[in-house]
């Protein structure tokens, strides 16, 4: 059957027709065939228009590297923006289109910028576009880019993530890296060989039987880290939504031994006009040919400076390609490549280069000139040949980027004219091309004449060596700089093809040598990576875990609306019948004051000291002095970071001579129990005591209000629980419901309350106990929005609500207990320390608003005849459960001494209101309530 | 991401680990001036080459100890015990 397209060599295809479409145009191409092969084949050219002159742009490379065919995949949430063409598989019904161009790819009327270019030189919106603003062009430049079309929704594609060790990870399968592969394999070394290219050859299907060897095709590998850990792109199944298996898969893989068996990346010549569509690669238009039987064109002229081309001419000659001449800078190629090229015909013009082309939709027409001998300014004997197709091959560079991003240097040669290794690295080897570029001498590759405003020396982004002159002018000389000034190289293709010429370029324009130059840092990722590979599975409700408690599921069938609140899921309030939520949190903080509620306090940090020194380890870490802490007392006691900052706090309680029991705030439970240990393994190791953090062990449920006692004591604890044996601040370590449990007197709501630890597995039972024997009082639960209203009203501590990183315990009233204890603790030293004991330091204040505007956390405050910025601002607020009225929480300047004062209360610029600074406790000031 | 040896475990990746900043900070007295004091809390090397620094096997076995790492080249020179070279065991606060 007749093989599709008019640039497919019939004799030579083989495969069954693939349809598919480009730009809604129905095409054919065979099995086996990449986006950019059938598109070559049905004479395709212009795929792409150029980045900021809509200069039409074909195919100019068959891998990785390509600059032009950057192409529209799929549509809606599995679009894929920017695909390179040459590497996507051409599969039955693909929908591919152009990204440029308006309104078509072929036919694109923003080609009149290009009659304007200069307008965009490098820098240009630094010096035009400025008027009213930069912001009002950006968009619209940004759109004529021709970017593609991101994803409209989430992706629906699965990926996964491995993890692999090996002995020897060999990078390319071409014949250095499988001789490498599978020499370390036969000497009984795990290998792992990757290749990422999509048609690796036949040697690599002979691996199959070698033992000890992975194989994995279609996979690239994008970066390298810290001791030899790379990172590899496997590209697994791109069928669509549906489908098993997961679209990229991510290896980390630790290899002992790294090869890299990169190969060479195809440089360019560089002179005026050549980007047209038609203009190829040498190496590219061979690897069309052996792999999709293509033709790059019908007059094809091959322009080199070095041997490697020959080859390229002389198989298309032999499939039938017409070779209209052979084009060699070198003043006296190889007598043997000359021999065999015309033997077949083709004509050789050699010590010439290519000097400009014609075509304003393709290339029609290449000029030649003679290059003269000596200073090399000008050319002689110029002459047109007529062409469709002109392969350029301006000599190898090594693909190094792995070998820069492990730290291993590189230097621009003067002899093989491209960048290659200064020293090795340990545990890395290069093999094969990418560690031996050809040894031959190359002739010219840039032509010494032409409007270098049109001399491209980065395709995919239109930058020109004019460009690079402008930069060097405008004093960006360093190469770091002019990357950034003329955006050379820092496209997708990220300066692949043309690095070495470039490089030369900018030596030129500087008056340097090459080899003076360094070069751009190389960072990972080698290629564009989607970031569904980098993110694995770690996405939706496997971001992170969710953490809940013994008790969720009873609140959540309680009606508890749920949110995160340090990890943790917790019920911010329990709204009933349509109540909102700032409704369901008045009437609990009103359930708690006038009745009886009850809390999950289950996150609250538990950290178990054990060991003849635990009391004493524990009072290194308090401002509070816990030396003198009686068994069944509690004591509150806040926690100082070495600079003297406010860390955590919590209460300590003696459950046996030999442990002491801490509890910390609900988030700083891990931060805590770390911090114990980092000061027991690194600065007190003889202390004998081991932390052992309890948190999860053990449900904790605050029964808070006047009915708590009556409440507790209908389930029978093994104490006695009358205010006289049991007194506020007591600690019991006692029995209820069969099971051991641990009772403290402590409030944070300034009700009466009880909390009450019971192991982890007997929470639920406890909670609906408690529901029952609370019945008849009308006992509630209540959520964490309530809570820190109660404690708010009370001025109880709320650290890192009021505190932040810079309070101290003087700052938040605990100033003289810090000063009091005689102990080194963690922290004391600080407090001395001039910044602390600033008199204008932010203290902790209470506000009553003057009006009913509620009070808003974050307001700033100002006080009257103020000259600073901001006073202070408000941390906690609400309205008061006694009188309804607005009131807050908030650091103010010097606030203890401001007592009575008006401030004015800040918001988004503006005064909103104001509020006189009061005692930070607006209920029950001598505690009864707590100590009943 | 680096490989580091845990003297307990055995090389694991970095992601295990936790940082703890430069070894051998010396914890002054309460009688510092605030001079030595705010040393402490604040001054240190920036070394370029070998550093002795902290880490701590947080996923895995728990316990902290030291290592020298090359800050240019990131190569593991040398890991010893928490304590070790020449510290002497608790200090009273």
């Amino acid at each position: 059957m007749t093989a599709p397209g008019p640039y497919r060599l019939q004799e030579r295809a083989v495969g069954a027709p693939v349809e598919f479409r480009f730009d809604g145009r129905a095409l054919r191409g065979i099995e086996g065939d990449t986006v950019a092969s059938a598109l070559l084949a049905n004479g395709l050219r212009v795929v792409s228009r150029s980045f900021k002159f809509h200069r039409p742009r074909g195919i100019f490379t068959a891998g990785v590297e390509e600059p032009n065919a950057l192409v529209q995949l799929h549509s809606a949430e599995r679009a894929v923006p920017a695909a390179r063409a040459t590497l996507v598989p051409l599969s039955a019904g693909l929908e591919v289109s152009s990204q440029a161009g308006w309104p078509s790819v072929s036919h694109d009327a923003l080609r009149a910028i290009d009659f304007v270019h200069g307008i965009f030189a490098a820098g240009f919106y630094n010096k035009a576009f400025m008027w009213p603003s930069w912001h009002v062009y950006e968009p619209i430049i940004r759109k004529l880019a021709g970017f593609g079309r991101a994803p409209t929704g989430p992706d629906p594609d699965r990926y996964d993530t491995r993890h692999a060790q090996c002995d020897v990870l060999v990078i390319g399968a071409g014949t250095a890296g499988i001789e490498a592969a599978r020499t370390a394999s036969t000497a009984g070394q795990r290998v792992m060989l990757v290749e990422q290219d999509p048609f690796p050859g036949d040697s690599l299907t002979a691996l199959a039987s070698v033992p000890n060897l992975k194989v994995l095709r279609r996979t690239t590998a994008v970066a390298h880290y810290d001791h030899n850990l790379v990172a590899l792109a496997e590209s697994v199944d791109d069928g669509g939504t549906g489908s098993e298996l997961p679209r990229e898969r991510l290896w980390l893989v630790r290899a002992a031994r790294v090869v890299l068996a990169t190969g060479a990346f195809e440089q360019p010549l560089i002179f005026s006009n050549n980007d047209r569509p038609g203009i190829m690669l040498a190496g590219a238009a061979l690897k069309f040919l052996r792999r999709h039987a293509i033709a790059p064109g019908r007059q094809v002229v091959v322009a080199t400076n070095n041997d490697s081309a020959y080859l390229v001419a002389r198989e298309l000659r032999q499939a039938g390609v017409n070779i209209v001449a052979l084009v060699d800078s070198r003043k006296a190629p190889p007598d043997s490549l000359l021999q065999e090229v015309r033997s077949l015909g083709i004509q050789v013009h050699a010590h010439s280069i290519p000097i400009d082309t014609a075509g304003f939709s393709a290339l029609r027409r290449v000029t030649l000139g003679s290059l003269g001998s000596g200073t090399g300014t000008g050319v002689s004997d110029t002459r047109h040949l007529a062409c469709d197709a002109l392969l350029v091959s301006g000599g190898w560079s090594p693909v190094l980027h792995l070998f820069a991003q492990a730290g291993g240097k590189l230097k621009f040669s003067a002899t093989t004219r491209t960048f290659g290794p200064v020293a090795a690295l340990p545990n890395i080897e290069i093999a094969g091309s990418a560690a031996q570029p050809s040894s031959e001498t190359l002739g010219e590759r840039v032509s010494p004449v032409g409007n270098t405003a049109r001399k491209w020396i980065d395709l995919r982004h239109d930058v020109t060596i004019a460009d690079i002159e402008l930069s060097v002018r405008e004093n960006f000389t360093a190469v770091e700089h002019i990357k950034r000034y003329t955006t050379l190289g820092m496209s997708a293709d990220q300066g692949k093809v043309g690095q070495a010429p470039a490089t030369e370029v900018i030596a030129k324009t500087r008056g340097l040598r090459p080899s003076e130059l360094g070069h751009t840092t190389f960072r990972p990722p080698f290629v564009p990576v989607a970031l569904g590979t980098m993110v694995g599975r770690k996405v939706g409700a496997l971001y992170a875990p969710t953490r809940r408690t013994p008790l969720y599921s009873l609140q959540a069938g309680a009606g508890g609306l749920f949110e995160e609140f340090g990890e943790w899921q917790r019920a911010a309030a329990f709204p009933r019948g349509g109540e909102s939520r700032a409704q369901a949190v008045a009437r609990e903080v009103k359930l708690v004051r006038n009745g009886v509620g009850l809390y999950d306090a289950s996150p609250l940090g538990k950290i178990e000291l054990i060991g003849p020194d635990a009391l004493d380890f524990a009072d290194r870490f308090y401002i509070n002095n816990l030396m003198t802490l009686k068994p069944g007392r509690a004591r509150y006691g806040i926690m100082l970071r070495e600079t003297g900052v406010i860390f955590d706090d919590g209460t300590a309680v003696i459950l046996d001579e030999d442990r002491v029991l801490l509890t910390t705030t609900s988030g700083g439970a891990g931060r805590v129990a770390a911090w114990l240990e980092e000061w027991r393994q690194c600065e007190w190791l003889g202390v004998r005591v081991v932390v052992a953090p309890v948190t999860e062990q053990w449900a904790t449920v605050a029964l808070t209000g006047c009915h708590a006692r009556a409440i507790l004591a209908r389930l029978k604890p093994d104490c006695d629980v009358s205010n006289e044996a049991f007194p506020h601040l007591g600690f019991r370590a006692t029995r209820l419901l069969g099971s051991e449990a641990r009772l403290y007197r402590v409030s944070f709501s300034g009700e009466l309350t009880y909390e009450i630890n019971i192991p982890a597995h007997k929470g639920p039972e406890l909670w609906a106990a408690l529901l029952e024997e609370g019945r008849s009082f009308g006992i509630e639960p209540y959520g964490l929005d309530a809570l820190l209203h109660l404690r708010m009203e009370k001025g109880f501590l709320h650290v890192g609500g009021d505190t932040d990183g810079t309070t101290v315990p003087d700052d938040v009233g605990f100033g003289k207990p810090a000063a009091t204890k005689s102990r080194h603790y963690v922290g004391k030293r600080s407090l001395s320390l001039p910044e602390n004991v600033r008199p204008d330091r932010l203290q902790l204040i209470g506000l009553a608003g003057v009006d009913s505007t509620t009070l808003a956390v974050g307001s700033h405050l100002r006080l009257p005849d103020s000259k600073e910025a901001t006073d202070g601002w408000i941390t906690s607020a609400g309205l008061s459960s006694v009188d309804g009225k607005p009131i807050a929480l908030a650091m103010l300047r010097a606030g203890r001494a401001q007592m009575d004062q008006v401030v004015s209360v800040h918001d988004a610029g503006r005064i909103v209101t104001n509020a006189r600074v009061v005692a930070p406790l607006f209920y029950d000031p001598t505690g009864a309530r707590m100590n009943a | 991401m680096l490989y580091i040896p845990c003297p307990y475990c055995g090389p694991r990746d970095e992601t295990e680990f936790a940082y703890g900043g430069p070894s051998h900070v010396t914890r002054p007295e309460l009688t510092a001036t605030d001079r030595e004091w705010t040393h402490y809390l604040y001054h240190r090397a920036n070394i370029k080459g070998p550093y002795p620094e902290r880490w701590l096997h947080s996923f895995g076995c728990g316990r902290w100890f030291n290592v020298v790492r090359d800050t240019t080249t990131h190569d593991i020179l040398e890991v010893y015990l928490m304590g070790e070279s020449g510290r002497p065991p608790e200090q009273a606060p």
